[in-house]
């Protein structure tokens, strides 16, 4: 098992504040391919890839990366085992440029730019343009390429296509669809059509707990089971 | 008229002057409160030891006053770097994530240090080794301004030109400028951003040094209050400036020295009142609070 598993969250708990937002989360996500990360607004599902990056202090639980338990670690030294983290709310460095903002992430010196210029061509078009002043469809493309410039195994990806116009969200959806050729990735997304898409496998919290894990297929077919678990009607949107 | 504009000229240039030794000092403030959140009150220490270090050093060595000055001031620097890396990685480092806490540890180390100074050197001012070419003065406008007025100017231009130039060719000030808009997300794209911490703890040790070195040349001497009274102006400078701009914090100290000297002189003249300078400064500092209080520049290392 452990040689095809990408990802192993074994009981993780996590407060923030005096509230107890993960009360023993697991999961495992298999080497390869998308596996969406569902539950209603506020369930914790940022919190999670949050604590799997070492951003916010976990009480309990293990972490394991490629098989290497990663639990202690830092969150720089999480990020060179491989892992590739865009962030709910983009984050990118509003007053580097553009071509700043990829340099900063690049590790190894020899970035993958060929591709992230070929998924997101504006991005060079506008690299010296102050990532701030981008639109915030624009912000998403530079928060993605950050992730896709190095030869990570793990991409754990928030939301993407959050406030995003139609147009943009299925060149967010493409670009998640070639992400997921070269790592395997872990996406949170609040819109169901585009989980759909690029999913195969789900895991659903709930109560700061999972309360679901299965093929996407399966969940998807079933309206009743997504309205029953994300409190939303399924299917295409 | 003429004495008018000297006056003016000498009162400009000597703000210039004071206003280079709080921007030496504000720049190294301004970038550890940018990047991780410190007010750092043990920059005063590094004032003080950094000039103190320079001035013993002088004493020791032989030559004319320039060599002197030179080595001893470089000996001073090459102390303010290593005594700001070694309070970031003893002090700082183990705090992380408890910025109330670190706050308080340099408060302490301020006054640890501070004792230090008396307990080693006495409460006797020291006199640096002066060439005479700085107490010279040139004239300018009818003005005769001291020398050492442009030593100070000129270096700490020099000191602007290459902080603004680190911050923007180079990764580390790339990762200084990124660091300060969001530490976390540095981090997170897999950069170790303590490393960097510590180098900006060295570069403002060693700044402030230089400040204190300076500052010698200035007034002729050094104390063990230097550093204090130096700090108070630099904290408004950083906080006019805004936290972790450079160029805000080269504008501010530029305002304030001048502010200073104005108000010292045209307000004192008028009002027969020593303390016009200071209550100047206060009011400008409220009065940009007011009016953008985020400072001047807002929250980018630039
Ligand atoms: N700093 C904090 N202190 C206390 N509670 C917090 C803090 N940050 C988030 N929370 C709470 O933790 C819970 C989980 O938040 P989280 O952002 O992980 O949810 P989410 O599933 O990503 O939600 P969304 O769908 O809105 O993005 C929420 O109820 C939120 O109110
Ligand atoms: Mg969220």
């Amino acid at each position: 098992m452990s040689a095809v598993t990408a990802l192993r969250v074994e009981d993780l708990h996590v407060y923030l504040g005096e509230s107890h937002v993960l009360q023993g989360v697991s999961f495992s996500v298999a080497k390869g391919g998308v596996t969406a990360l569902l539950g209603r607004n506020g369930v914790g599902k940022t919190t999670t890839l949050r604590a799997l990056m070492g951003l916010v202090p976990r009480t309990r639980g293990t972490v394991e990366v490629q098989g290497e338990n990663v639990t202690r670690l830092p969150t720089h030294a999480i990020v060179r085992r491989g892992v590739g983290y865009v962030p709910e709310d983009r984050d990118v460095f509003a007053g580097l440029t553009v071509e700043e903002n990829l340099r900063l992430s690049e590790r190894g010196g020899d970035g993958r730019y060929d591709l992230v210029y070929d998924l997101f061509p504006e991005l060079r078009e506008r690299g010296r343009q102050r990532a701030g002043t981008l639109s915030g469809g624009q912000q998403q493309m530079v928060a993605i390429a950050r992730a896709l410039l190095n030869d990570n195994s793990l991409l754990l990806v928030d939301e993407p296509t959050k406030g995003l116009a139609p147009l943009l969200v299925t060149e967010v959806a493409v670009a998640l669809e070639r992400a997921a050729e070269l790592a395997t990735t872990v996406l949170v997304e609040q819109n169901l059509g585009v989980a759909q898409r690029v999913a195969q496998h789900v895991v659903v919290l709930d109560g700061g707990r999972v309360v679901h894990e299965g093929t996407a297929a399966e969940l998807f077919a079933s309206p009743e089971r997504v309205r029953e678990l994300l409190g939303v009607h399924g299917g295409h949107n | 008229m003429e004495a008018t504009i000297s006056t003016f000229v000498l009162l400009t240039i000597t703000g210039l002057g004071l206003g280079a030794m709080y921007f030496l000092v504000a720049s190294g403030l301004s970038l550890i409160y940018g990047l991780m959140g410190v007010l750092n009150f043990a920059h005063g220490a590094f004032i003080t030891f950094g000039a103190y270090v320079a001035w013993w050093i002088t004493d020791q060595i032989g030559g004319s006053f320039e060599v002197r000055l030179l080595v001893g001031g470089a000996c001073g620097l090459a102390f303010g770097a290593a005594l700001g890396a070694l309070v970031e990685l003893v002090f700082i480092r183990p705090l992380y994530r408890r910025p109330v806490e670190q706050v308080l540890v340099t408060v302490g180390l301020a006054l640890a240090l501070g004792a230090l100074v008396y307990g080693i050197w006495g409460a006797d001012a020291k006199f640096f080794p002066i060439p005479d070419w700085t107490l010279d003065t040139t004239t300018i406008l009818g003005a005769n301004i001291p020398n050492d007025r442009f030593v100070e100017i000129g270096v700490a231009a020099v000191v602007l030109v290459g902080l603004i130039a680190l911050l923007r060719f180079t990764r580390i000030g790339l990762v200084i400028r990124a660091g300060v808009e969001n530490r976390a997300m540095v981090t997170a794209l897999g950069i170790d951003v303590r490393k960097t911490f510590t180098l900006v703890f060295a570069i403002g040790g060693s700044l402030a040094a230089l400040a204190g070195v300076l500052s010698g040349v200035y007034y002729g001497n050094v104390d063990p209050v230097r550093g204090t009274s130096l700090l108070i102006y630099a904290f408004i400078v950083v906080v006019i400036g805004g936290f972790g701009s450079i160029g805000g914090s080269a504008v501010a100290a530029v305002a304030v020295g001048l502010v200073q000297q104005y108000a010292n002189f045209y307000v004192a003249d008028w009002l027969d009142w020593s303390g016009a300078g200071d209550v100047s400064v206060m009011l400008l500092l409220a009065s940009v609070l007011l009016l953008r209080p985020e400072g001047l520049a807002p929250k980018v290392a630039h």
